[in-house]
């Protein structure tokens, strides 16, 4: 088996007594693309300037190609790093920039123009290359600390938050750049953010992270649709989050019965409910249908429609319970036009049994 | 609409007063740097270079030029790398004395010019160094390091926090991204330094006047010759040395703007 390309053993970051990163473990094989997301200050950066030799852990082993990182300072890894503030040095030209890797590894003058002048070449920004970096627009400046650190050809790029400060036009624009780029090089990359639609448009796996643990780790598809714990189903959002008590268990599923009724919903491979537990399950609002007949099959929850919110041709409907409790649903425009909510007085959620997912409570 | 006029007036007014308070006794200097007559009274003699002349065959003068000038540029290079190193481990560390540490160092301009003199010549008398150009140096670095340090802490803190280690993330060493990214970043800051803390050094009196011994600097000799008589060779002196520190002060000022407007 060959060793993956990055390994977090129990790792635990304190500054003073302040808990930053608790115990966390994971791996990446080589040319993934990973996302680490989480709200502000949970520890995403932290963990990346781990990986970078800025930060030395405090506890547990940080391994590549299966060797211990831990003494290894910043300067002899590979692991070069596009920061959020981009951290170009203002006194360079956008070459001078993008030579100093290669400078600092003993590359010489000619070698290190013609490789430079061929990274911003490639990055479409080559009619740049002796401005000032204060002259460059933002998503100039961008793709110069990529060719920055991707000259050096490393085997992982980790960037923190590289798109944060470029408008949302720009930011669809360079999230195709790096795939792309990730692609062709078939390097692995390591990315942090915040945002939803850029981890789930580009990584292949996603790593949540909640006040300094790993909360979830999966594919976007898996975390969209089956979140391991409540922390996870509310930060992606769009999700309703139904509480209760398991009252019949099967390999695959578990029965929870709660204030609002009876419901089937699946479990996880390591999901292991006994009767008698406390447990939730979400349903994601965009798999939930509402009718307003009584629907004969799948779980159904009559409501009442609170409002509704327009976001292009998607609606989310916002519907309240006999307990009171908010439900949601998102359908597209032209599958409500065919109702007619307005006059119904009781409107009913339906939601077929497998897409109902058991979370327990934590 | 007028009430606003007359208070831009008279603000402008007020303004212009300032100014020739401060300038008008150095302009008069200038002046009468070039004026034949011994005394200065107005109307004026005819316009001379003979005070230039006296100056320049004085061979005192020259020697305490010399003596000013190796002072003052010793006392830069020395300021500027102790403002530096200062400036830098502020920067760079945060440990439980700072404070302390910062309060030490800014501590020399508050003290009273006299007694940070007299303190000097007694200290230096006890080390048996007093007298000498070096005890000039010494004093005048300790005056005016602060100056520097203050100058290179203000650039520091406007670099971006994750400069320096971007520059060991991509392959440098401590020594390297110092070298290639610390430096050149506060270059503008440890050039205006050096000019500003050559230009102290070059006007300081008091300090200079206790410790020099038989190595007079300018200022001391402009003294002697003051207490001497009545001479405009002062005004000659004086139009000179005011000429080198506002050159040394123009370049600071331009160095530090420049910069600025640049990175904006
Ligand atoms: N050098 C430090 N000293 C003390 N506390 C720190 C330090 N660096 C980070 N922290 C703390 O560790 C926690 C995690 O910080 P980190 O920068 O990793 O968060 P983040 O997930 O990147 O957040 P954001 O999305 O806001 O960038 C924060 O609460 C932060 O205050
Ligand atoms: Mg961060």
């Amino acid at each position: 088996m060959v060793a993956p390309l990055v390994e977090f053993r129990s790792v635990v970051k304190r500054f003073d007594d302040f808990v930053a990163v608790e115990d966390v473990n994971f791996t990446i094989d080589a040319g993934e693309f990973v996302a680490i997301m989480g709200p502000s200050g949970c520890g995403k950066t932290t963990t990346l300037r781990m990986l970078a030799g800025l930060e030395a852990p405090s506890e547990g082993e940080i391994l590549m190609d299966g060797r211990v990182m831990n003494d290894v300072p910043a300067h002899e890894r590979d692991t070069p790093l596009v920061w959020q503030s981009l951290a170009l040095f203002p006194f360079l030209t956008a070459r001078e920039n993008v030579e100093f890797g290669l400078q600092m590894r003993g590359v010489g003058a000619a070698e290190c123009r013609r490789r430079a002048l061929e990274w911003l070449d490639r990055m479409e920004i080559l009619e740049f290359a002796d401005r000032d970096i204060s002259s460059l627009s933002g998503g100039q400046k961008q793709r110069v600390a990529l060719a920055r650190s991707l000259v050096i050809e490393p085997r992982i790029l980790l960037l923190d938050e590289p798109l944060s400060a470029l408008d949302a036009n720009l930011v669809i624009r360079m999230q195709s750049v790096l795939t792309r780029l990730q692609r062709e090089l078939g390097i692995t990359f390591v990315y942090v953010t915040h945002s939803q639609s850029e981890a789930f448009a580009m990584a292949d796996r996603v790593v949540i992270m909640s006040r300094g643990h790993i909360s979830q780790i999966g594919s976007p598809k898996d975390i969209y649709r089956a979140p391991a714990n409540r922390f996870v189903a509310e930060f992606v959002g769009r999700n309703n989050i139904i509480s209760g008590t398991v009252t019949k268990t099967t390999a695959k599923t578990v029965t929870i019965e709660g204030s609002l009724g009876s419901f089937t919903v699946q479990t996880g491979r390591h999901d292991a409910p006994r009767k008698g537990d406390l447990a939730r399950f979400v349903v994601a609002a965009d798999l939930a249908q509402v009718a307003v007949k009584q629907p004969k099959s799948g779980s159904v929850i009559p409501c009442t429609l609170i409002s509704e919110e327009f976001i292009g041709s998607v609606v989310t409907l916002f519907l309240e319970a006999a307990d009171g409790s908010e439900l949601k649903v998102q359908l597209q425009e032209r599958e409500l036009s065919k109702m007619d909510l307005k006059s119904a007085t009781t409107i009913y959620l339906n939601w077929a049994d497998e897409h109902g997912h058991y979370i327990g409570v934590d | 609409m007028t009430d606003n006029r007359t208070l831009r007036w008279l603000l402008f007014g007020y303004l212009a007063l300032v100014f020739v308070f401060i300038f008008a006794p150095i302009l008069f200097s200038v002046i009468f740097s070039f004026n034949s007559d011994r005394f200065p009274t107005i109307p004026l003699g005819n316009f001379t270079l003979k005070w230039y002349q006296t100056v320049w065959n004085d061979p005192d003068v020259w020697e305490a030029a010399r003596t000013s000038l190796t002072v003052s540029l010793s006392t830069a290079t020395i300021a500027t790398a102790l403002g530096f190193a200062t400036a830098y481990t502020d920067y760079r560390y945060s440990f439980r004395l700072k404070p302390i540490y910062l309060g030490l160092i800014l501590l020399p301009p508050t003290i009273p010019l006299i007694i940070m003199a007299l303190a000097m010549l007694a200290w230096f008398a006890k080390l048996g160094i007093s007298g000498q150009v070096m005890s000039i140096i010494i004093a005048h670095s300790v005056l005016t390091a602060p100056f520097a340090m203050a100058i290179i802490r203000l650039r520091l803190s406007q670099m971006d926090p994750s400069l320096e280690a971007a520059a060991w993330n991509l392959g440098a060493n401590e020594w390297s991204a110092m070298r290639r990214v610390i430096v050149p970043f506060c270059k503008p800051a440890i050039i205006s330094s050096f000019c500003l803390t050559a230009a102290v050094s070059f006007d300081e009196f008091a300090i200079s006047w206790f410790v020099s011994g038989l190595n007079k600097t300018i200022p001391v000799i402009i003294l002697e010759i003051v207490t001497g008589n009545i001479d405009p060779q002062v005004n000659a002196i004086g139009s000179f040395v005011f000429l080198v520190s506002m050159t040394l002060v123009i370049i600071a000022q331009v160095v530090l703007m420049t910069r600025r407007k640049k990175e904006n």
